[in-house]
C-alpha cells in the first residue's frame, strides 16, 4: 500500500530540514489582529497540529499558506523559498466543507489538477487517481458525482484529490467538523494511515483531540494570534503548562 | 361592422405562419448571439484592468437603458452609411442579440457570484490555472444555474421580434400588416398574431418555471 | 441640423415623457389591482387575474398596440393613437408589475400576518396597515427596472404615428439624412431619462425603507461578497505570480 501513497523528497529537502517557516507574520482583518508577529517552523515529515479556541488564528495560518490570504507583514517560506503560485504547488489542502467540484465525477475531481497543472498524461493521472481512491476506500465510486456520496466519502475523495498533486505539505482544515459523527472515524482512519506510512508533512487544525494526540509529533496551542505553548502531544495534553491551555482542554473534553 | 371573417383568416394564415418561421429564426439566432456576447461582457466586467471594465460597463449600461427599436433604426440606417450592408434580418438579429446580451451579462454575473467561494478556494489549492478554473470549474456550475433565467430572456426576445417589422423584416407582424394593408382588414391577422405569441410564449414560460423549480432545489 | 429640427426632437421627448407617465400610472394601478387579486381568497378572482397576467405577459407589446389601434376599431371602438399606446403599455407592464406586487407581498413573513390576526385587525386593515407598508419598499427596485423598460417601450408608439421621440427622429432623419447624428442624439436622450429615473427611484427606495425603520443598504453591489479569484488581482487569484 505504501507504494500508492504519494511522497516526494527533493534534493533540497533533506529529512528533518525545515519545510515551512513563518517569520514574524502579522495578519489583520480590519481592526482585529488575527496573527501577531507569528514565528514557527514545521520540519520535513513532521505532523503538527494547531489547537486553540475558535478565532485564535489557526485557520488563518492554513489560508495564508494556501495564498488564499496574504500576510500584512512578515514572511512565509516553504522549502526555503518565499511563497508564490509556483511554490504553492508543493502544498495540498483538504477543506472543512470538502469543496469537491460538483460538476465533475469523482475520478475527474482527482485527475483534473494533475493533468492541467502538473501536465501528467490522462492515463498517468487516471492510474494515480485510481490508486489513491482505492486507498481511501472509494475504488468503486469512480463514476459517481459528489452529490451522490456521503459527507465522509466526499471528504475522502477530497483527500485523494489533494494527494494526487503529490504535495510535500498537506494542510487539513477541520476536516471532520462538517461530518455526521458516525462518518468521522472513516476519514480519520484514512488520515492516520497516511500519517503513519508516508513521510508527508502535515499541518492540521482540528477539534478532534484524540486524533491530534494520535498523529501529531508536535502540538501548538494558539491563543489571540500567538503560540502560547508547544510541545509533543503527551506534554500538551498530559501536563499543559499554560493556564489558557488547561482551560481550553477542559472545555473541549 | 362585420364580425370575424373565418375564410379571410384561413386565407392569411399561411403567410402568418411563414412570418412565424422568420420570427423563430430571428429569436434563435439572436439568442445565440446574446448568450455568447453576454458571456464576453460578464467576463470583461471581471478583468482586473479598469481600462477594460469601465468602457465595457458603460457600453452595456447604455445599450440596456435605451430602446431596442431605436437601436434597430440606428443599425439599419447608420451601418450602410459606413459602408456596412447587411440584410434586414441580419441587422435585426444583431440588434436583438446585442440588446439582450446586456441582460444575459447580468444573468451570468449572478450565476458566477452564486458559485460557492469554496470552489474558488479548492481550485486555488490545486493550483489550477486561472483559465482552467473558469472553464472546468466555475462556468459549468454558473451556466447550469442560469439556464431558466436565460430561457426567460429568450421568451422576452421572442416577444420583441415584431420590432424587426419596423426595419422591413418579413416577420409575423409585417405579414399581418401587409395582409391588412391589402384588404383593409387588420382584425383577423393581428389577432391571430397576438394569439400565436401567447400560444408559444406561455407554455415556454411554464417550462422555464418548472426548470427553475427543479434547478433551484 | 437646424434649431427647428432640434425643436422637433424636444417636442418628441416631451410626448415620450407624457406617454411614460400616463402608462406608468395606468400600469401601477393595474399592477396593484391584479397583484392583490391573485392573492385573493376566492378562486375565481385568482383565476381571472391569473388569466389576465399570463395573457399579457405572453403577448408582444407591439402586437398588442397594433391590435388596439387597428383591430379594435373594426370591432366598433376607435382609440386615439396616444390612448392606444398608453393602454397597450399600461396593460403589458401592469401584468409584469402585478408579479412584483404579488412577490413582495408574499415575501412579508407569515408571522406578521399572524400577529395582525392576533390583534383582530380586519383583512383590509391587515393588508393596509401591516403587510403593504412592509412590502412596498421591496417593490421599489423592481418597479424601477420596469419603469425603464416602460420608457424604452414608449418607442414602440412611433409605429402608430404618435409623435414621440423615435417618431420625431424619423422625421428629422428624412429631412436631413443624418441618421447617425439623429439616432445618436435620441439614444442619449433616452439614456439620460433612464438615468434620472434610476436616481429618483433610489432616493424613493431610501425614504421608503426609512419609513419602515430599516437602514437602507447603501449599495447592493458593493455589499455583495465577492469570491476570491473572481475579481481582480486581489488575494487568491490564480496564476498571478509571486506574492
Amino acid at each position: 500500500m505504501a507504494t500508492d501513497i504519494p511522497h516526494q523528497t527533493t534534493s533540497e529537502t533533506t529529512a528533518g530540514g525545515e519545510l515551512v517557516r513563518f517569520e514574524k507574520v502579522t495578519k489583520r482583518f480590519g481592526a482585529t489582529t488575527v496573527l501577531d508577529r507569528l514565528d514557527f517552523t514545521v520540519s520535513q515529515g513532521k505532523h503538527v497540529t494547531l489547537i486553540g479556541p475558535s478565532g485564535s488564528g489557526k485557520t488563518t495560518i492554513l489560508r495564508l499558506l494556501m495564498t488564499l490570504l496574504t500576510p500584512d507583514d512578515g514572511r512565509i517560506l516553504v522549502d526555503g523559498q518565499p511563497l508564490d503560485a509556483e511554490v504553492r504547488k508543493k502544498i495540498g489542502m483538504v477543506f472543512q466543507q470538502f469543496n469537491l467540484f460538483p460538476n465533475m465525477r469523482v475520478l475527474r475531481n482527482v485527475t483534473e489538477a494533475p493533468v492541467h497543472v502538473l501536465g501528467l498524461s490522462k492515463d498517468e493521472a487516471v492510474e494515480r487517481a485510481k490508486g489513491l481512491l482505492e486507498m481511501v476506500g472509494l475504488g468503486g465510486k469512480l463514476d459517481a458525482y459528489p452529490t451522490q456520496l456521503s459527507g465522509g466519502q466526499q471528504q475522502r475523495v477530497a483527500i485523494a484529490r489533494a494527494l494526487a498533486m503529490r504535495p510535500q505539505v498537506l494542510l487539513l482544515d477541520e476536516v471532520t467538523s462538517a461530518l455526521d459523527p458516525e462518518l468521522v472515524a472513516g476519514v480519520l482512519d484514512v488520515l492516520r494511515d497516511i500519517a503513519r506510512s508516508t513521510d508527508i508533512t502535515m499541518l492540521c487544525v482540528t477539534h478532534e483531540m484524540n486524533f491530534a494526540r494520535d498523529i501529531s509529533d508536535r502540538v501548538l496551542m494558539f491563543d489571540e494570534g500567538r503560540v502560547i505553548e508547544s510541545g509533543p502531544p503527551e506534554q500538551i495534553f498530559g501536563a499543559p503548562e499554560h493556564e489558557r491551555t488547561r482551560e481550553f482542554l477542559s472545555a473541549v473534553h | 361592422m362585420k364580425t370575424w371573417d373565418w375564410s379571410y383568416t384561413g386565407h392569411v394564415l399561411p403567410d402568418l405562419l411563414r412570418g412565424l418561421l422568420v420570427t423563430l429564426e430571428a429569436t434563435a439566432l439572436g439568442s445565440v448571439l446574446a448568450f455568447l456576447l453576454g458571456l464576453v461582457w460578464a467576463l470583461a466586467l471581471r478583468t482586473p484592468t479598469r481600462w477594460v471594465r469601465w468602457p465595457v460597463g458603460a457600453v452595456v449600461e447604455f445599450i440596456r437603458n435605451t430602446p431596442l427599436l431605436v437601436q434597430l433604426f440606428f443599425l439599419f440606417y447608420v451601418l450602410p452609411t459606413a459602408g456596412i450592408t447587411f440584410s434586414p434580418l441580419t441587422t435585426g438579429v444583431i440588434g436583438l442579440g446585442l440588446h439582450y446580451s446586456t441582460y444575459t451579462a447580468e444573468v451570468y454575473r449572478a450565476g458566477i457570484d452564486g458559485v460557492p467561494v469554496g470552489q474558488w478556494e479548492a481550485a486555488t489549492a490545486l493550483s489550477l490555472p486561472r483559465r482552467r478554473t473558469w472553464i472546468a470549474v466555475i462556468l459549468p456550475q454558473a451556466i447550469r444555474r442560469v439556464v431558466p433565467a436565460l430561457g426567460n430572456y429568450v421568451i422576452a426576445m421572442f416577444k420583441d421580434t415584431p420590432m424587426l417589422a419596423a426595419i422591413t423584416v418579413l416577420d409575423m407582424l409585417k405579414q399581418a400588416e401587409e395582409a391588412g394593408a391589402e384588404s383593409f382588414r387588420y382584425t383577423e391577422p393581428i389577432t391571430v398574431v397576438g394569439l400565436l405569441f401567447v400560444l408559444i410564449a406561455y407554455p415556454t414560460s411554464l417550462l422555464m418555471r418548472a426548470l427553475e423549480r427543479r434547478l433551484g432545489n | 441640423m437646424t434649431t427647428g429640427l432640434y425643436e422637433l426632437l424636444f417636442k418628441g421627448l416631451w410626448v415620450t415623457l407624457q406617454l411614460t407617465v400616463f402608462s406608468a400610472v395606468l400600469a401601477a394601478l393595474i399592477a396593484f389591482a391584479a397583484g392583490l387579486a391573485r392573492l385573493s381568497r376566492f378562486w375565481i378572482v385568482r383565476f381571472v387575474s391569473g388569466v389576465y397576467v399570463e395573457f399579457f405577459r405572453g403577448t408582444s407589446a407591439l402586437v398588442l398596440m397594433f391590435w388596439l389601434f387597428f383591430a379594435l376599431p373594426l370591432l366598433g371602438w376607435q382609440l386615439a393613437a396616444l390612448w392606444a399606446g398608453t393602454l397597450a403599455l399600461g396593460l403589458s407592464y401592469g401584468a409584469y408589475g402585478s408579479e412584483v406586487v404579488r412577490g413582495a407581498i408574499r415575501a412579508v413573513p407569515a408571522a406578521q400576518r399572524e400577529a395582525a390576526l392576533a390583534l383582530s385587525f380586519t383583512p383590509w386593515q391587515r393588508m393596509w396597515l401591516v403587510i403593504l407598508p412592509q412590502a412596498v419598499p421591496e417593490m421599489v427596485p423592481p418597479f424601477c427596472n420596469l419603469l425603464i423598460e416602460l420608457l424604452k417601450g414608449t418607442a414602440l408608439a412611433s409605429v402608430l404615428g404618435i409623435g414621440e421621440l423615435a417618431f420625431g427622429a424619423q422625421l428629422v432623419r428624412l429631412a436631413t439624412g443624418q441618421s447617425a447624428q439623429v439616432y445618436g442624439i435620441i439614444l442619449v436622450m433616452y439614456f439620460v431619462v433612464a438615468f434620472l429615473i434610476t436616481r429618483g427611484m433610489r432616493l424613493l427606495e431610501r425614504r421608503a425603507k426609512a419609513s419602515v425603520g430599516r437602514v437602507p443598504q447603501r449599495d447592493r453591489t458593493t455589499a455583495k461578497r465577492v469570491p476570491p479569484g473572481a475579481v481582480g488581482p486581489g488575494v487568491g487569484t490564480i496564476g498571478g505570480g509571486a506574492r
